[in-house]
């Protein structure tokens, strides 16, 4: 159970996640300063720590398009936010996936800042207004990189399973 | 069943004789493309291999390829650092097939891995970059993934469970209207089916204006299949793929032109005739916010950008040329041009177009990826407006979130430099 803290309308690219201007900065401890940094007031909460982990962003569809930086999923991961959107464009899953944000796709999901949400395994329920929201699966390929932990994880284990060289 | 290209791609890179959409993969990978990201590749790489007891080893360093094209020159001593560690690792690594900052081998990836010839049809090519999905104008799998899963990649030299995506095949059909050309076509195919349209899928072109199409044509539209969502864009490879590789990408080798098979399954079939077709502009702040450019002629403009992996081909900047020689950019406009590669901008200038460009007032800047994401040179003003043949027009894209950016074709974008407002290449500047 956590509380809606942000919410962002459809197509969010990475650049309004993690401008381009700041992709010099590229290691995941040095990305969470920049997160929806042209956005100062919720910028200015995370660096403050005023933002608990676990908190919810709820966006509409295709979160995460366009660039494929990484630095736009290690930026909100630094934070330990949870997405919850409508759809979600293909690299940023991927790289959700592979660097372990929690990220739920539910088509239908509303919500308004500071509801209470709860992710259950097949659907979300916003216990504020006593809505729910089916949850899309992911998609079945990715799910042996979530439980090794990531993809970091994942490949290490592959790579020890082969003789080395 | 028959197969899509794609889905004949994937089986023959994981050897399985056949393969249909949503069965889950380990396609062996033929290139492996970053550019200055490969900083955080390098990281994750190591990161991998920690604790490990092993060496770090690239699985084959022939098949990766680094490119500098995102801040070339270095803007800061922090993206310096970055590109000399990326440096570092080429030499420790010894990876061949290495772009640095350079007037004759430079350039921007998505330009530089078509023209050396490191792209071939029926290749699996993967790149730290959204943009990747250019490389299938050649026949190739070409899709954009993150840093840590290309480190996975340099380790283990196959992409970690793959979905073979769906197929949507776009069949265009007609000769283009002067003046409107491969650009007009994939922002008007955007709009039409959202920035999502494609989302997790493949987009197959066919008919008898792709068959016409020159390969710079073709990288366009692969180019921007991204922008509506698709893993990848691709034409199938035939005589016009085949003269480009032997005559401007010295390849030399045998060439296998895959095709998908006459029965092969797509998930929709899209018809577009190009016959009638307006210029088209994405307008702020969502490439499928897409119109006829009559709905926004006349919008002032301060910036005009011509380049980018997109449009900054020698065809592109010909046409810019042709459009504003013996005339002046407009007063309070800057106009500027940066072509995609150093063998493109060597020929601009041996042509005369770089010197049409120049005495008009026009800046042409060094090959690379320049104001298109903001990060290095070019940026908006508050409240400034951009028309760009660039690719992307998000909020804050050129630098500054206040800032506008129209996309459109070089044909546009020249026009309207002069005038200083959008206007139609066809009524003249």
């Amino acid at each position: 159970m956590a509380h809606v803290v942000y919410l962002v309308g459809d197509d969010i690219s990475t650049d309004v996640i993690y401008p381009g201007r700041y992709m010099a900065t590229v290691l995941p401890t040095e990305t969470p300063q920049f997160a929806f940094v042209d956005d100062a007031a919720f910028n200015g909460k995370l660096k403050n720590k005023q933002v608990p982990p676990g908190s919810i962003i709820v966006a509409g569809q295709n979160f995460g398009c366009g660039s494929s930086r990484e630095q736009a999923v290690s930026t909100l991961k630094g934070h330990e936010l949870v997405i919850i959107a409508r759809s979600v464009a293909r690299i940023f899953m991927q790289n959700a996936v592979n660097l372990g944000l929690r990220l739920v796709v539910a088509p239908g999901i509303t919500a308004a800042v500071g509801d209470e949400l709860t992710i259950e395994d097949d659907r979300v329920v916003n216990t504020t207004s006593g809505a729910v929201f089916p949850i899309e699966r992911l998609p079945r390929a990715r799910q042996a990189i979530v439980d090794a932990g990531g993809l970091i994880a994942y490949t290490r284990k592959r790579l020890m399973g082969t003789p080395a060289a | 069943m028959g197969m899509t290209i794609v889905e004949k791609i994937l089986a023959r890179a994981s050897g399985q004789a056949a393969v249909k959409a949503g069965d889950v993969l380990e396609p062996k990978v033929d290139l492996a493309m970053s550019h200055e990201n490969a900083a955080l590749v390098v990281n994750q790489f190591l990161e991998i291999y920690k604790d490990t007891g092993r060496e770090p080893r690239v699985w084959d360093p022939s098949r990766v390829a680094i490119i500098f094209d995102h801040r070339v020159p270095a803007e800061s001593p922090k993206t310096a650092t970055n590109q000399k560690k990326v440096r570092e690792f080429v030499a420790r690594h010894m990876i061949s097939k290495f772009h640095d900052i350079r007037g004759d081998l430079g350039g921007i990836c998505h330009q530089i891995l078509p023209e050396s010839g490191y792209v071939r049809p029926g290749a699996v090519v993967v790149g730290t970059d959204s943009h990747t999905t250019s490389h299938g104008a050649l026949g190739a799998f070409a899709f954009g993934i993150g840093a840590t899963e290309m480190a996975s990649v340099w380790t283990l030299g196959f992409a970690v469970n793959i979905e073979v995506p769906a197929t949507i095949k776009v069949v265009v059909s007609g000769t283009f209207p002067a003046m409107v050309g491969p650009k007009d076509l994939i922002l008007h195919i955007i709009g039409k089916i959202s920035s999502q349209g494609a989302n997790y899928r493949v987009i197959e072109f066919h008919g008898d204006t792709i068959k016409r199409m020159s390969t710079s044509g073709r990288l366009v539209i692969c180019n921007m299949s991204v922008e509506a969502g698709a893993t990848s864009g691709i034409v199938p490879a035939d005589e016009e793929t085949v003269t480009y590789l032997r005559e401007e990408a010295g390849v030399k080798d045998a060439l296998d032109l895959v095709q998908p098979d006459g029965d092969a399954v797509y998930q929709q079939v899209i018809a577009i005739d190009v016959s009638a077709l307006e210029p088209q502009i994405a307008c702020p702040h969502t490439v499928d916010n897409v119109k006829p450019l009559a709905a926004v002629a006349g919008t002032r403009v301060n910036q005009v950008v011509i380049g980018s992996c997109t449009n900054g081909r020698l065809d592109d900047i010909a046409m810019a040329a042709s459009l504003v020689r013996g005339k002046k950019v407009a007063q309070n406009t800057r106009m500027l041009v940066f072509p995609a590669s150093g063998r493109i901008y060597q020929r601009a200038l041996d042509a005369g177009y770089i010197g049409d460009l120049m005495r008009a007032g026009a800046v042409v800047m060094n090959p690379g990826c320049g104001p298109c994401l903001g990060v290095h040179e070019g940026a908006l003003g508050d409240g400034e407006v951009a028309l760009s043949t660039t690719n992307r027009n998000f909020k804050g894209r050129m630098g500054n979130p206040t800032g506008e950016v129209y996309l459109c074709s070089p044909a546009v974008a020249a026009a309207s430099a002069v005038t200083g407002v959008i206007t139609d290449p066809r009524r003249g500047a």
